[in-house]
């Protein structure tokens, strides 16, 4: 015989007592894991669609408003293209994408439009200063915005809109803006010349509703060598993670480029800030009631199970039990409950995810093995305190009373 | 020996204190086999439990082999207990989901022993009481004489030197009972000290004494009537 034979035999001997004590516990940690699942999912779904609304944060020149910036008036106030490499070269975490612009006016059919210089990721990768250190060596994505399933992939060319940068372009290659393209008439592979130089349509990019419609993107050199200014950025847009900003990712960059203003675009940072709140706030709310009636299911099944056991308990102080084994006795018999309780609620919970979370959230939902050791720590910890106070009123019965009663 | 030092019991009944016990004194000597008897109320299994360290008196002394029982803690109380006390119930105390030999094991295992120690112990006990074929059996799927024989192996697997026994012939029938009763005095024999409450005359008669404990509360031996004190 040893404690945990005797905790395992009373326990088989009431299965359908255990198995309703067990209920409330096993459904707060069900509902636990399967609301956490999908909160985790649908967080990272809403941060790629909010992703997709594009920068989040601007570097400009000091003298440059939010306003100059949406309406492509920021011509003739530049800084350096080499602040890139400072914030790639940073140990800045939370800075996603970065995109270098140069922005200058140019005039086609008579029409005023913006060539904007832009530079392709690989030619960060290309540079030698650049690799194995700063944001290119770290994982992209600040672990929001790739791959989601059940979301597909954009086009290459097209993650210009949703991430601010792609991959290639070659430099007599443009990118034309969707308003652009509708007033020129010009459609992919088209030729045009801009400022006597002669560029290739690599693609026309699609409505955006922003700022962008009306641009022409071109590599950043070019346009660097067009403008004649030399190597100069109006802009340095950067994709940040929200939960970096608001852990002062913007006060980071302002320090390392003094010389420029670092905004942010509050709505998007804020949705997102907000959005990530809410959900964090409805799991502790439902954390908090599961908590409280898992622990109530079982300090109810637990008082009825020491009342049950009266006389038992009275055999065995007589037999030379002392107050701590019957204490230890109980709360064994809690941690078993905790540790059943947790293993099943996260097996349930987790099925549950993945078979609710594409009806409720519209998202797929993959298992998260480490929601395991949540769920039994909830569990064990619930069904421990809760069975404190029964237990130790087992461990002071009188055994007199109980052999008595007999 | 086990002794009662001048030991007085009161409860609080309805507000109200109720005396059991008035400073009464006696002696046990080793070896004795005692019966006590009396009207149901009388105080036979409160007396029975202060014996076995499970009741503490109100004032006096509880002395088994020169250890004032109460005054040590619980804890100690508990150990003292397990090593030297063997309790017998009238409705045996089984615990139900565990099977005859796994009952048996229970004092061994609170007393510490290898799970090998204990089933070879066990076993043994129950061998000895004839339950042999028995061992995997619950309280349930055995008789009611079957029952207390695995209490009494129960009682013994700790080789205690004092057994007290609560009416341990009250829910069997004449036959079973005089098995129980050969097998108290067998264990008597040993040199245990045996002391059991009934309420039956011929189970009475088979002690060498008899305490008779009356409306007064004071406890008569028949054989040797000189009490400390009477009420």
């Amino acid at each position: 015989m040893r404690l945990r034979k005797l905790v395992w035999k009373e326990l088989f001997e009431r299965k359908n007592q255990v198995v309703t004590g067990l209920l409330a516990i096993l459904l707060g940690v069900t509902v636990i894991v399967a609301m956490r699942n999908i909160t985790f999912y649908s967080e990272k779904a809403v941060a790629q669609e909010l992703d997709a609304l594009g920068a989040n944060i601007l570097v400009l020149p000091k003298s440059v408003t939010l306003q100059n910036y949406y309406s492509a008036d920021i011509q003739g106030q530049e800084f350096p293209e080499e602040y890139v490499s400072r914030l790639a070269n940073s140990n800045i975490q939370g800075v996603d994408n970065l995109s270098p612009k140069l922005a200058i006016p140019v005039q086609l059919d008579n029409r005023k439009f913006t060539l904007t210089g832009i530079l392709p990721k690989s030619e960060f990768q290309a540079k030698s200063l650049w690799q194995g250190a700063g944001i290119f060596s770290r994982p992209t994505g600040c672990g929001t915005v790739a791959n989601i399933p059940g979301l597909t992939p954009k086009d290459p060319k097209e993650t210009l809109v949703r991430k601010r940068v792609i991959d290639t372009l070659n430099e007599n290659e443009i990118l034309v803006g969707a308003d652009v393209a509708g007033a020129l008439g010009v459609k992919a592979n088209d030729n045009l010349s801009l400022l006597g130089k002669s560029f290739s349509v690599a693609a026309v990019l699609p409505q955006t509703g922003t700022v962008d419609d009306s641009r022409i993107f071109a590599h950043l050199h070019t346009v660097q060598q067009l403008s004649g200014k030399g190597k100069v950025l109006s802009v340095i847009e950067i994709v940040g993670c929200c939960d970096q900003i608001s852990k002062g990712l913007v006060s980071k960059i302002n320090h390392l480029l003094p010389e420029t203003k670092v905004v942010t675009i509050g709505q998007i940072v804020d949705t997102q800030i907000k959005t990530n709140r809410m959900m964090s706030s409805l799991s502790l709310v439902f954390i908090a009631i599961i908590v409280l009636v898992g622990g109530a299911g079982i300090a109810n099944y637990m008082y009825a199970n020491v009342r049950e056991r009266r006389r038992e308990i009275g055999t065995l102080i007589a037999l030379g039990a002392g107050s701590g084994f019957v204490l230890r006795m109980f709360l064994y018999k809690a941690i078993l409950l905790g540790l059943v309780g947790g293993i099943s609620g996260y097996l349930l919970g987790t099925l549950l995810a993945l078979l609710l979370g594409p009806r409720i959230a519209g998202i797929a939902v993959l298992p998260m093995p480490t929601l395991i050791i949540w769920a039994l720590m909830i569990s064990v910890i619930i069904a421990v305190s809760a069975s404190y106070f029964p237990a130790r009123s087992a461990a002071r019965l009188d055994p007199c009373t109980t052999l008595q009663e007999i | 020996m086990l002794k009662l030092e001048n030991i007085s019991k009161t409860y609080n009944h309805r507000h109200e204190p109720l005396t059991v016990f008035d400073g009464i004194s006696y002696e046990m000597l080793d070896g004795d086999f005692i019966s006590i008897v009396g009207p149901s109320g009388s105080g036979k299994s409160t007396l029975l439990l202060m014996l076995g360290g499970m009741m503490s008196p109100s004032s006096g002394k509880v002395v088994l082999d020169g250890e004032s029982i109460y005054d040590l803690p619980p804890n100690q109380r508990a150990e003292f207990r397990r090593q030297k006390i063997g309790f017998v119930f009238q409705t045996f105390n089984l615990v139900p989901y565990l099977s005859a030999l796994e009952n048996v094991q229970m004092p061994l295992f609170l007393a510490g022993l290898s799970e090998i120690e204990q089933e070879e112990r066990a076993t043994s006990v129950l061998e000895r009481l004839g339950l042999g074929a028995r061992l995997a059996h619950k309280p349930s799927e055995l008789s009611v004489g079957q029952q207390q024989r695995v209490a009494l192996a129960r009682m013994l697997a700790n080789d205690p030197t004092v057994v007290l026994a609560d009416e341990p012939t009250g829910s069997l029938d004449p036959e079973t009972s005089a098995q129980v009763m050969e097998f108290f005095e067998e264990i008597n024999q040993e040199g245990r000290t045996v002391v059991i409450v009934t309420h039956d005359p011929n189970v009475a008669q088979r002690a060498h004494k008899t305490l008779r404990l009356g409306d007064c509360k004071v406890p008569y031996d028949e054989q040797t009537p000189v009490w400390a004190s009477v009420v």
